[in-house]
């Protein structure tokens, strides 16, 4: 018996004469065990509320920080209600422990966790940071105005090589992902116009549809989408890391702007790749209609004329203007956010989804206004 | 020393947001010398470092770098006062989409109109004087802790500034390695005649490499002590600062 260790604690409480109380403690007193003591005394000091307590601890053979926190949790508790309380038989090297952590004021424990802002604070605080945010996105877009004017009158000095590389990634590399979907979403939808317009008699009407849908909407739209998500996301990664590395730092203390030498080369970069990515996705989508109508009897020839007849130029031209300033949006935001980032590995996330929520939202509100604008020009 | 000195910061205030870190700091530091930052973490060490490489703009007070303000200049004239100082990062700062060699160059290559070749001479000499010969081809990833510090102050070098900035140099490194990199700033000190300004938590270098130091204070936000370590160790005023020179001179024995 004596050579086993003792795995658990034992306690028993008694009450030996009117408002006193005892509890005897032997065993473990360790992060495990310490937990249902905790528990069992204060209730048991809640129920007898003794008015002296006397804390046997003679047969405890092993304690750690969480048996002494217990310890000072009941004599805080019980110097609290004004109670007495005596600690006894507790091993001088425990001992020294408790005297050590109950030595000097301990500051209140807390929840650990930052405490939260009320609400009125909370509502405070977001719309202080939106017009933060703002304000440095006009600062940004300044800069970056700046910085695409400089290179226009200096081109020997924008980073061609780089510039070439993330272009590789922009467009190259997203090419399969653009034409996947532009095929699949003009297949998608001329086969589900197909039906009910089938039921008018109007199947052909299918290629208008096609073609209207995606060379002025959808192709320059899914495109934007996708490279928010391919490159925004990329770019804001790439530079919060940098950023976190020390990297931005490094740049600017060598005189070299974050701005021209980071961020011009994206913009360049995205501004040649989206139009192209369009036109490729304005293609595929198409082709995926043709397919469809090619399946339900009609020739090619027709499909082409239907589509040459529905759509003026000024749509897939309309299209690619607007895909060229979703590019440069998607690309300068996700650079934005990326320069943002705080310190620490979860800011790097964090400026990641910001950059592809920040740029859908821009996508999206930028297509409503070329809506606007094509409706005065066109109609 | 009777010569001008080469940086001078005056009653500097850091703060961040509304917190202050520092509090109407001034000291000067003379060219040639080796001037340590001490103190203990989150006494501002590289707080100070960073408002003296014009990184953040001071609450209040000034920095002087060879005469010029470095947070009140011009944006043309700016360039100017950065191609004073290399800064060598804690982390190393190495670009690491850019293989070592690239890393050096590319200041040269925005800096001056040097042809491709001689950039490239000049980077691999840099590396050499680090003791890197031979990595030129090699990403910063591939390199260890110590080799990239090395790294980083060559790049730092590379425009052959008269002052080098050292953000913890010895931080992460063991005690074999940091004492290299104390030799070869030593060396570089000695041949290049350049003006160092190390941030440094590591006691055990001081009396080998300080010229003078500066012990930052946590609990005033000030300057604890000024002057050369071995003067600090033997007539300090302050009892604490005394003792703790001496604890560190008597480690070192």
């Amino acid at each position: 018996m004596a050579s086993t260790q003792p795995t658990a604690v034992e306690m028993r409480s008694e009450t030996d004469r009117a408002g006193a109380l005892k509890f005897i403690i032997a065993g473990r007193l360790d992060s495990t065990t310490t937990g249902q003591l905790w528990r069992r005394t204060t209730e048991t000091i809640l129920r007898a509320k003794p008015n002296h307590l006397t804390i046997d601890a003679a047969g405890v053979d092993y304690c750690d920080g969480s048996g002494i926190a217990l310890l000072m949790h009941l004599r805080d508790r019980q110097q609290a209600r004004g109670g007495a309380i005596e600690i006894i038989g507790l091993r001088s090297e425990f001992q020294e422990m408790f005297d050590e952590a109950t030595a000097g004021p301990l500051t209140a424990p807390s929840s650990g966790a930052k405490e939260d802002a009320g609400f009125v604070e909370q509502v405070g605080k977001k719309v202080i940071e939106v017009f933060q945010d703002t304000a440095s996105l006009i600062n940004f877009v300044g800069e970056l105005f700046l910085a695409m004017l400089y290179a226009a009158r200096r081109p020997r000095r924008v980073r061609w090589a780089d510039t070439l590389k993330i272009a590789e990634a922009v467009g190259v590399d997203a090419l399969p992902i653009v034409l996947l979907i532009g095929f699949l979403m003009g297949l998608i939808m001329a086969f589900q116009a197909a039906v009910p317009l089938g039921q008018f008699g109007a199947q052909l009407f299918v290629a208008n549809l096609i073609g209207l849908a995606i060379l002025r909407e959808l192709g320059p739209l899914m495109t934007a989408i996708v490279l928010a998500g391919r490159s925004g996301s990329a770019f804001a990664a790439e530079l919060g890391t940098m950023k976190v590395r020390e990297e931005i730092d490094a740049l600017k203390t060598m005189g070299l702007e974050p701005v021209r030498f980071l961020v011009v080369p994206r913009v360049i970069a995205a501004l040649v790749m989206t139009p192209l990515l369009t036109i490729f996705a304005d293609l595929v989508g198409v082709m995926g209609g043709a397919v469809v109508l090619l399946s339900l009897g009609y020739p090619l020839v027709t499909f082409f004329h239907q589509v040459q007849y529905a759509v003026s130029y000024g749509s897939p031209v309309g299209g690619l203007v607007k895909s060229f300033f979703f590019g440069i949006l998607v690309a300068a935001i996700g650079c934005l956010r990326g320069l943002q980032t705080k310190t620490g590995a979860s800011a790097v996330g964090e400026s990641t989804t910001n950059a592809v929520v920040s740029g859908i939202i821009l996508i999206v509100i930028t297509d409503g206004i070329f809506s606007v604008i094509y409706y005065y020009l066109w109609v | 020393m009777a010569t001008e000195p080469l940086i001078r910061v005056e009653d500097l205030t850091a703060a961040y947001d509304d917190r202050v870190v520092l509090q109407d700091i001034s000291f000067e530091v003379f060219p040639g010398e080796v001037f340590v930052i001490l103190g203990g973490s989150g006494s501002g060490k590289s707080t100070l470092l960073k408002h003296m490489i014009g990184l953040y703009p001071p609450a209040r007070g000034k920095i002087f770098i060879d005469g010029t303000d470095i947070a009140g200049v011009e944006r043309d004239e700016r360039l100017e006062v950065l191609r004073k100082f290399g800064v060598m990062y804690q982390s190393g700062a190495l670009f690491g989409s850019m293989t070592l060699l690239e890393n050096i160059c590319l200041p040269l290559e925005e800096f001056t109109d040097l042809p491709a070749e001689a950039t490239r001479l000049i980077a691999s000499m840099k590396l050499k004087q680090v003791g890197l010969s031979g990595f030129d081809r090699h990403m910063p990833s591939e390199l260890s802790g110590g080799m990239q510090k090395r790294a980083a102050i060559a790049r730092a070098m590379a425009l052959d500034p008269r002052i080098l900035f050292l953000d913890e140099p010895s931080a992460g490194l063991d005690p074999i390695t940091s004492v290299e990199l104390d030799e070869l700033i030593l060396n570089l000190a000695k041949t290049l005649k350049m003006t160092f300004v190390i941030v440094s938590h590591e006691l055990a270098s001081i009396f080998t490499i300080a010229d003078r130091v500066i012990m930052l204070d946590n609990r005033t936000k000030g300057i604890a002590a000024v002057g050369k370590p071995e003067e600090l160790r033997d007539h300090s005023d302050s009892p604490w600062v005394r003792q703790f020179f001496s604890r560190q001179a008597s480690a070192d024995a």
